[in-house]
């Protein structure tokens, strides 16, 4: 964690490690760094382009070995939405990554909130209990989570429904650790203050804490939706029927139908991918600030 | 009632729902996990037999044998470890500390690189499993075009675990990029400075400026590194036929032979028993870090 420096600083350009040795010398390193940056950013791209421009293959040209189709066609984008479930998957993944996000925000801030600000007794274990569960592994949880979901305590099956593939991501300890570390910054005079006014308890977190904390909960929601829009393991064990997939276990499915249809599963990438890419690029300064500062991982 | 009353009232009213939460979704699976594997835990028959540790001796037997799933699996999950965290983090440092030296297009550069990290594992993982096809696939085509003999890749049991390894690394780097470049923005500019006046080498910079203050990056990205490669599942999945981790159990993970064992033959007791073990690795690389990091500290 990186407490003494402002997030805003982080990536502008001063304090650049200074360029070391001789101008000549420096001239040459340079050149051999963008010479290779650029080599490595190409090999970065490529498989995207590669997907993209499979995408717009006919079936014909998918074994053929040109780059860019000779007869761009729309017909897989066509096949793949009228064709299969894929609207139902996109559908499924916005909703679930749409839930899990509300929530993680609401949640995980609020708790955020209590453990930067409140003392009460059992602050200290609860608050560990919490911390502890980030070392188990998720594979760990996922058989007993299969086992509660087909026999739950409300309801007679969770599996195939939202809230199943959703539930064990509704709350999160590393957002909750990440908001109570930014809570710790929300000055005590400010919330003091609202006491006197009457503002109630809740009043405070939401009119004082919420605002004050907007970055990180907008970081907290950027990285939550990604993560879940991504999310392959549980939603694969979660769901059994074709409509309630997910994107990403909708694409894995594709392949049991017939022999590999490549332009279709490439579609089927393209139209999972490239939106997020493109919301990605435009937000990408405050992911990459965010993934600096808190270390989370998608 | 008092105000400090007033607020251990509210801290608890706050935290109920996530308190029920983590207790229910997190804590008590993961205890039903260890109990599982103490069963022989068929959902499908009548009964759950407790069968004491038999599942661990099991495991044990199945790692002294010559060749067995069980054994491939952690042979293979520790070869992707052992191969692909050194690999990816030299490479990240490498990039990182020329991006970090650079200001024109540095922020594309940035981008670039950054993502395939937030592109799902289980799209992109289709996207190379083309790319590694023989005949139409891209890296085959280069093979041609620069007449080199063309590669089996994913077919064959020695290409298919490197083949596999290529896309996590390339998919990963990204994250260790920005930690890396975060940690490089820390170093104060006077040790450049400072090294400049004495003369010193590039090399001898990195050496005993970069390098040292790096560190904590490093303890970082190893630890959170080796955790990802030690979870691996969804890339195996997805570019294995059937899913299966072949060809001959040559790139089957833990995770993935989990999976098989709970999902698909429905032997959850076992499968239970390696997620533990899964869970002890994990726990060990986490009690190695601290105790890396507490001794710096001191």
């Amino acid at each position: 964690m990186a407490e003494s420096v402002a997030p805003s600083n982080i990536f502008k350009d001063q304090g650049r490690g200074a360029a070391v040795g001789k101008a000549g010398e420096d001239w040459k390193y340079k050149f051999f760094s963008y010479l290779l940056l650029t080599m490595i950013a190409f090999t970065m791209i490529v498989p995207f382009l590669w997907m993209i421009s499979t995408s717009f293959k006919p079936e014909s040209e998918i074994l053929r070995r040109y780059v860019f189709p000779v007869e761009p066609t729309l017909d897989n984008y066509s096949d793949v939405i009228n064709k299969t479930d894929l609207p139902l998957w996109y559908k499924n993944s916005f909703i679930v990554a749409v839930i899990s996000t509300v929530s993680v925000a609401f949640f995980d801030s609020l708790a955020g909130f209590v453990f930067a600000k409140y003392n009460f007794p059992g602050k200290r274990p609860i608050f560990i209990i919490f911390l502890t569960s980030l070392m188990v592994p998720t594979e760990m949880l996922l058989i007993p989570w299969f086992i509660m979901s087909s026999n739950p305590p409300i309801g007679s099956t969770w599996v195939d429904t939202y809230w199943g593939i959703a539930f064990p991501g509704v709350i999160t300890a590393s957002g909750i650790f990440l908001m109570r570390q930014f809570m710790q910054g929300v000055p005590d005079e400010l919330l003091d203050a609202g006491r006197i006014d009457g503002v109630s308890e809740f009043g405070l977190y939401w009119r004082v804490a919420v605002p004050l904390s907007l970055p990180a909960i907008g970081a907290l929601c950027i990285f939550n939706f990604l993560g879940n829009w991504n999310a392959f393991i549980w939603p694969l064990i979660a769901t059994t029927r074709s409509e309630m997939f997910t994107l990403p276990v909708g694409i894995q499915q594709f392949s049991s139908e017939a022999d590999t249809p490549w332009n279709l599963i490439m579609t089927g990438a393209s139209l999972s991918v490239v939106p997020l890419l493109i919301v990605v690029i435009i937000f990408q300064r405050y992911i990459i600030e965010g993934i600096a500062l808190t270390g989370l991982k998608g | 009632m008092t105000l400090a009353r007033k607020k251990v009232v509210w801290a608890y009213i706050f935290l109920a729902i996530p308190i029920v939460f983590f207790a229910y979704i997190r804590v008590y699976p993961a205890l039903f996990a260890f109990q599982m594997s103490l069963h022989d835990y068929n959902p499908l028959a009548a009964e759950q037999p407790f069968v004491g540790f038999e599942n661990y001796e099991k495991l044990f037997s199945e790692l002294g044998k010559r060749k067995s799933q069980t054994k491939s699996a952690f042979q293979n999950t520790i070869n992707y470890v052992l191969l692909g965290v050194p690999i990816q983090l030299c490479l990240a440092l490498a990039i990182s500390l020329m991006l970090n030296e650079i200001r024109f297009m540095s922020t594309l550069y940035r981008i670039m690189f950054f993502l395939p990290f937030v592109t799902s594992t289980i799209a992109i993982a289709w996207v190379f499993r083309m790319l590694y096809q023989p005949r139409f696939g891209l890296f085959n085509v280069i093979l041609q075009l620069v007449s080199l003999p063309q590669q089996p890749f994913l077919r064959s049991t020695q290409q298919a675990l490197p083949s596999v390894l290529a896309l996590v690394i390339w998919q990963g780097m990204g994250f260790a990029i920005i930690i890396f470049l975060a940690g490089l923005k820390q170093i104060p500019r006077t040790y450049y400075e400072a090294a400049e006046v004495d003369g010193a080498s590039r090399w001898h910079t990195f050496r005993y400026i970069t390098f040292p203050l790096l560190n904590p990056s490093i303890v970082y990205l190893l630890v959170l590194q080796t955790i990802s490669f030690l979870r691996m599942f969804a890339p195996v999945i997805a570019m294995t036929e059937q899913g299966r981790g072949g060809p001959l159990d040559s790139t089957v993970t833990v995770v993935l032979q989990t999976y098989r064992e709970a999902f698909q033959s429905f032997n959850m007791g076992y499968a239970s028993s390696l997620t533990v073990v899964l869970f002890a690795l994990i726990l060990g690389v986490t009690i190695i870090q601290l105790s890396v990091t507490s001794r710096r500290i001191n």
